[in-house]
């Protein structure tokens, strides 16, 4: 009977002051979900700078690895559950299929307030990632949808102590493919390994395939084969291919580099196998950790022709949106502005070793980064192009060249059969 | 009195029913009406284009047979080479042999390993730029050095070196199961056959295999179902479709899903695979009914 007793007077107090008036936190707070574990504790150290300053809450939160962010994220805006910011990984197809959905907040009003203050703040190209410009080729209402935390790009980095064992001039990195296939012979003479990338991953294969491309036929040729006006049977584009096989046949390329991993390429260069990387600029956060030591530098890709300029990806490394439908996004707004601040952005830059999306803190960062950010000089992304190219002639460009690596294919081979799909994907886009 | 039992019956069932309905029945029609669509996964629009999607898994899409082709090949590897290990090593285990708790541990370790570390504890043992080149040293030193090369990065062998490493991580599954089913034998059928002079192969061969043959079908089936669906060990191997020598039909659904943004083909592709899953599972059991 006591114990009756006793439960229905735990039930009793439980009910009643559960059902008493809560506190109301007069501060909102703001949830961000991001997928960069090498930055996830520099934002929580700014997220609490952000509170003692301002009284608002910052929440990152951190899902990783990108995969599994990647497809958080998408599960999230079908079921309408987005935070108030977010990161969008993939190509801009998937960004601009969010902003239809009305997913995403339009921040060039934001921008362009105070006289642009904060839109000029950042380096041009990295915030053209973000854009879409009047004559965008996916149906965007022009606007700026998303705000640059960094800036990357893709080059090549070589070591410079095994340029020397080489007898190669460690300050002088080759500038024309010639000068860079010459090398190859040198590397396997050594028993070194020459040239690593993530090339398992087929992306970094397209983007070095893509600055050849801009290298040999020029940005517009580039764009009118993506429009479909130039085949990929053309002479130019057999001679891209043709790069892969001239870089197999001379014995640049490491052993096994078609089913490398990114992570093991990088681990081959820190521990000084490789002469040669081609890798984004967050390498210099993982070199770092993996052989502080290291001496290397970074370097555009060696120019295969003279009649067009050397071209790399870059832009925005990592940026953020801003949910449209969350009622806290004036406060997601106001703590985007404050973290892409000039002292916010050097202190991130400091501590992660990623380069800033401000211009403006560039003053104080290491040489090799300074290499790297002097790159965004000659960068380009398939982002900005205002076309982009259907994802089974991607893939089937990409296949090709790892079957012309591994020797199965010749870049004629591969120039039919990637023509014949994009005539297949253009006779369907034309039925629709 | 009879509806009312009827009803009861039911009524017990009832919550297995709703539970099976919500997790698998209606999942599986919905993504088979999302197969109907041309959706990026993201839009709140989708195209209807009815059967457009099969259409073209059926008829045009290459690499999606030739995924289906490789996992067939690393499931043939894997019924073969990695089932028959698992039933001998059962076999053995089942037998008076010392230490035979410790090999049970050791054989029952792989599987409940992590793919990804199965990979790359894999990956650094067979490569020779970033690894141990354990395989190759070893093939040398036994004074093979011609059949030293890159076994993950040669299109004619990476395919076969996955699935090695496949039945390497799985066969301790299928022992389990073979034990399992061996202990059930009762052991006075083989004292009977001594008496009656019986040699040990003719017990194995008239006593284990036919009472053996019901959980030889179910670690078939288990094989075909788990080996057809592996992707994470070939990712973590080889990074991913290596110009389609390692492609897989799960890493197809994921290049559709993820790298295309056609969510509506990758339902399409989904279904197409779960319909052949179900199909050779099918065949499988009519087999062994047959047999019985």
């Amino acid at each position: 009977m006591l114990f009756k007793n006793v439960l229905l007077g735990v039930f009793v107090c439980f009910s009643v002051l559960g059902c008493s008036d809560q506190k109301l936190d007069s501060k909102p707070s703001v949830v961000i979900w991001h997928w960069m574990t090498d930055r996830d504790v520099t934002f929580q150290e700014l997220a609490k700078k952000y509170e003692t300053l301002t009284g608002v809450k910052v929440n990152f939160e951190l899902y990783a690895p990108s995969d599994a962010y990647s497809q958080k994220i998408r599960a999230a805006a079908q079921g309408m559950n987005l935070p108030d910011v977010f990161g969008i990984l993939g190509e801009k197809r998937d960004f601009a299929s969010f902003i239809k959905a009305g997913h995403i907040l339009d921040l060039a009003p934001y921008m362009e307030a105070n006289n642009s203050s904060w839109k000029n703040s950042f380096f041009p190209k990295a915030l053209a990632l973000n854009e879409f410009t009047p004559d965008n080729s996916y149906g965007i209402n022009p606007g700026v949808f998303g705000v640059p935390i960094d800036i990357m790009t893709i080059q090549m980095v070589y070591n410079k102590k095994l340029f020397t064992q080489l007898g190669l001039n460690p300050n002088r990195p080759p500038k024309s493919l010639k000068e860079f296939l010459d090398i190859g012979p040198k590397i396997q003479a050594a028993g070194m390994q020459g040239l690593v990338s993530g090339w398992g991953e087929v992306w970094m294969i397209d983007c070095l395939a893509n600055n050849y491309a801009f290298n040999i036929m020029g940005k517009d040729k580039v764009l009118a084969t993506i429009r479909g006006e130039v085949a990929y049977t053309d002479p130019d584009w057999i001679e891209v291919f043709s790069v892969f096989k001239q870089m197999k046949d001379s014995g640049i390329l490491a052993q096994g580099l078609v089913t490398m991993i990114n992570k093991s390429a990088e681990q081959l260069l820190a521990n000084e196998k490789a002469v040669f990387g081609f890798n984004g600029s967050w390498c210099v956060n993982v070199y770092k950790g993996m052989n502080p030591g290291l001496e290397y530098g970074a370097m555009l890709p060696p120019q295969a022709s003279e009649k067009y300029p050397t071209s790399i990806w870059g832009g925005a490394g990592s940026s953020f949106m801003v949910n449209a439908r969350s009622k806290n996004k004036e406060e997601a707004v106001k703590f985007l502005i404050w973290l892409t601040d000039q002292d916010q952005q050097a202190y991130l830059a400091q501590a992660t070793n990623n380069l800033p999306a401000n211009k403006n803190s560039l003053s104080k960062i290491p040489e090799v980064m300074a290499q790297f950010a002097r790159g965004m000089d000659y960068a380009t992304h398939p982002n900005v192009w205002g076309v982009s190219e259907f994802s089974l002639v991607i893939e089937a460009f990409d296949r090709g060249i790892q079957s012309i690596i591994i020797g199965e294919k010749t870049p004629e081979a591969v120039a039919k059969e990637v023509q014949a799909i994009k005539e297949r994907e253009l006779a369907r886009k034309k039925a629709q | 009195m009879k509806i009312k039992n009827t009803l009861e019956n039911y009524i017990f069932i009832l919550p297995a029913v709703v539970i099976f309905s919500i997790f698998y029945i209606i999942p599986f029609i919905w993504v088979f009406q999302l197969g109907l669509f041309d959706w990026d996964g993201i839009s709140f629009t989708k195209v209807f284009v009815g059967l457009q999607n099969f259409k073209e898994i059926f008829f045009q899409d290459k690499n999606w047979w030739q995924s289906m082709w490789n996992a067939g090949y690393i499931t043939l590897i894997a019924l073969t080479f990695q089932n028959i290990l698992a039933f001998m090593l059962a076999w053995a285990c089942d037998r008076e042999i010392k230490m035979k708790n410790f090999y049970r541990v050791i054989f029952f370790i792989p599987p409940v390993l992590s793919e990804v570390v199965v990979g790359m504890a894999w990956r650094f043992i067979i490569n020779d730029i970033d690894g141990a080149n354990v395989i190759n040293r070893t093939l040398t030193q036994i004074g093979l050095p011609n059949l030293v090369h890159n076994w993950l990065s040669d299109p004619n062998t990476a395919l076969s070196t996955v699935a090695v490493v496949h039945c390497w991580k799985g066969f301790g599954w299928g022992f389990l199961i073979f034990l399992a089913g061996l202990q059930t034998i009762p052991r006075e059928l083989y004292e009977a056959a001594r008496v009656d002079g019986a040699s040990a192969w003719q017990s194995f061969k008239n006593i284990t295999l036919p009472l053996m043959i019901p959980i030889m079908v179910l670690v078939v089936i288990l094989t075909v179902l788990g080996t057809m669906q592996v992707f994470v060990l070939i990712v973590s191997l080889v990074g991913g479709e290596f110009a389609g020598h390692t492609s897989v039909p799960v890493l197809r659904i994921l290049a559709s899903m993820r790298g295309s943004s056609r969510f509506g083909y990758a339902c399409a592709q989904g279904i197409t695979f779960g319909l052949v899953l179900i199909i050779i599972s099918f065949i499988q059991y009519r087999f062994s009914k047959k047999g019985q």
